[in-house]
């Protein structure tokens, strides 16, 4: 079985480039060469550079032995959030921007939601002097204010997004619309698996990095040759496809992605996209997509900023279709009890997103034995308010 | 005959064209709008069908279709007000809109609706020309409707003669490399943009759209096309207070003044 995209930009019935003219000939430029690119020995060695010297790569793969006890089986923690800015984005930040500069552009705008991928992109901008744009909806600015601080330190402009429902979708249209609007000296770094082919297939590449340590990791630190299970949160699913990618062909791996189900599916307050949606077109690529009746985008919920997408990536649609990849969700609550459980048992901080995939921990009865890897996408650092406010209600106080 | 044809067949030059949101400013609004801007003197009208999420639109656009959705409007209630709308309005009407609705509402049930209505052609900006030949032209000709298609400045001579090829009615030119809004004036850039499409000789007639907002830019469009379109500029002028019938026909006759 063949998972990556065709020549025509699809996977299967998903994906494509919906886009308006205006966006053409960037998107043509950047599919003509990501491939070349990213082949080039010149840019394979920075990028290996930048990732071993810069990031902190590989990031350890632990193995969590008082959650295990817990749980009664083998966990083992996919340590991203130890990485440089605290998160999995700046693996594909550093690559983007590796290809932007070889496209010869000097522009750099991105998205964001929660706040990590602008970080993870003024981060990489600071670094190669290149200009940055974030743009930010103005709901999210306000409930992640260090993290917009964060960037301005790093010298990026952010802007707000006040159109819309002022969060990640309305942020991302808006980098489109820039993107139309300066076609010749802008490179658009997308943070997701998500918009219009090759950026799908791009950052996959690029975050695929994750699988590819797993493989020498899980030999060396658990004795198997193969977990037999990878545990992902998914939003756009850009750790989720890094996480499961050299594993996709491997069917004694289950792979398991957890969406957020914010106060639960029935409660309508929800981002789980594989339950709620159906199939649609989002930022100029077909997939699964809440939506109303009649065609129009809907707001998702989720106390996880970096999960309440509409959409998700192409390539989740496809694996979910194939049931290559078994799609469930968690609520807020199961999330935050997870987050408490692993800081408690492992001294760890997780953030909001990754503790979905930990939630899932208990919603399944594993053996003994199994090998069970968690990505543990990013730290909790910025979701410390939300943390201490549950805490003080002594809710998970445990 | 599509109306589209028979408008470039009978008006050589000055067509002005005439967007604005179904829906907006208020849920009944685009019936009379239609109307009024017909009696006005608009030779063509491209009724937006509202998006929740409208990516190549600017920020006047933006809040209609916002407005618009909040009232409640819909595609199906949409045609519903279209129902009886060529009794008494014999200009082109076209529907502009982003393509999700357009797929959710079914593509052959909307070109079916749409011919009912008399709508002559369709504008969707997110549909890419391969994709609308390989996957949707035979059902829109079976039903006599023109998309309409966007040229950029950024489109290359090569790709415009492959649009031209596929196009009917007329190509949409897009004035600048932007989102939809309005401009004051033209640059050199725009205006070299404009002088080579019209040496390319394409079979299609052309208009000239976004950033049109005065009568100096609808002039200059005349001048390098057969005509334009205006959009954010209309947008706004429904949105004021007043005479809306008062309103359209001043902005109208402003624009076409000798």
């Amino acid at each position: 079985m063949n998972f990556n995209v065709d020549e025509r930009g699809y996977y299967g019935e998903f994906g494509g480039a919906y886009i308006p003219e205006m966006m053409y000939s960037d998107i043509k430029e950047l599919k003509d060469n990501y491939i070349k690119i990213l082949d080039d020995e010149k840019f394979k060695d920075e990028f290996h550079s930048l990732l071993k010297h810069y990031v902190g790569r590989p990031s350890p793969l632990f193995f969590a032995s008082r959650l295990s006890s817990y749980h009664g089986t083998k966990i083992f923690l996919k340590r991203e959030d130890l990485n440089h800015t605290g998160a999995h984005k700046i693996n594909n930040t550093i690559g983007q921007i590796l290809i932007a500069k070889s496209l010869g552009k000097s522009r750099i705008i991105a998205e964001t939601g929660a706040g990590q991928h602008g970080v993870a992109t003024a981060t990489v901008c600071a670094l190669m002097g290149m200009k940055c744009i974030v743009f930010m909806g103005q709901t999210d600015i306000e409930r992640q204010s260090p993290n917009v601080l964060r960037m301005k330190m790093l010298g990026a402009e952010v802007i707000a997004v006040t159109s819309g429902n002022k969060t990640l979708k309305d942020a991302t249209n808006e980098a489109i619309r820039d993107w139309i609007g300066n076609p010749v000296d802008t490179y658009y770094i997308i943070g997701s698996v998500v918009g219009p082919h090759p950026y799908p297939d791009l950052v996959t590449r690029l975050q695929s990095v994750i699988s590819e340590e797993m493989k020498l990791q899980v030999r060396e630190v658990s004795g198997k040759e193969n977990p037999d299970y990878i545990i992902a949160c998914v939003g756009g699913g850009s750790n989720a496809i890094g996480s499961f990618y050299h594993y996709l062909t491997n069917e004694h791996v289950k792979l398991i992605a957890v969406e957020a189900g914010g106060k639960g599916i029935k409660s309508g307050e929800t981002a789980a996209t594989m339950v709620m949606g159906r199939p649609g077109i989002i930022h100029g690529s077909r997939t699964m997509l809440m939506q109303t009746d009649d065609g129009q985008i809907t707001e998702p919920y989720s106390i996880s900023a970096g999960l309440d997408y509409p959409g998700i990536g192409p390539i989740h649609s496809y694996l979910h279709k194939l049931k290559r990849v078994i799609f469930d969700n968690v609520t807020d609550d199961e999330a935050l009890e997870a987050a408490f459980r692993l800081t408690r048992l492992e001294g760890i901080v997780p953030a909001l997103e990754s503790a979905h995939a930990l939630a899932w921990l208990g919603k399944h009865r594993f053996n003994k034995e199994d090998v069970v890897v968690v990505t543990i996408s990013g730290r909790g650092d910025k979701d410390m308010d939300t943390y201490i406010k549950y805490m003080e209600k002594g809710i998970f106080n445990l | 005959m599509n109306r589209i044809d028979k408008l470039f067949r009978q008006k050589t030059g000055n067509i002005l064209s005439v967007y604005f949101t179904a829906g907006y400013p208020k849920l009944d609004s685009t019936v009379g709008i239609i109307k009024a801007l017909e009696n006005a003197g608009a030779d063509m009208i491209e009724i937006g069908i509202p998006f929740s999420d409208p990516m190549a639109d600017g920020p006047v656009i933006q809040r209609s279709n916002e407005r618009a959705l909040k009232n409640g409007m819909t595609l199906n209630l949409l045609f519903d007000q279209l129902n009886n709308i060529r009794d008494e309005v014999k200009i082109p009407l076209l529907l502009m809109g982003y393509l999700n609705p357009v797929i959710q509402f079914g593509v052959e049930n909307f070109c079916l609706k749409c011919s009912e209505t008399g709508i002559d052609g369709i504008i969707i900006p997110d549909l890419p020309p391969l994709i609308y030949s390989e996957q949707y032209f035979s059902v829109f000709n079976h039903y006599d409707l023109y998309n309409i298609l966007l040229v950029s400045p950024q489109s290359s001579d090569e790709r415009i003669f492959a649009i031209d090829k596929i196009s009917r009615g007329f190509i949409y030119i897009v004035s600048s490399s932007s989102i939809t809004g309005t401009k004051d004036k033209f640059t050199d850039t725009q205006i070299s943009y404009f002088r080579r499409i019209q040496e390319m000789n394409l079979k299609n007639p052309g208009l000239i759209g976004f950033g049109i907002s005065n009568r100096e830019t609808f002039v200059v469009a005349g001048q390098y096309s057969r005509g334009g379109i205006i959009g954010s500029a209309f947008v706004k002028v429904i949105g004021q207070e007043g005479n809306l019938n008062e309103n359209v026909s001043q902005f109208i006759s402003n624009l076409k003044e000798k």
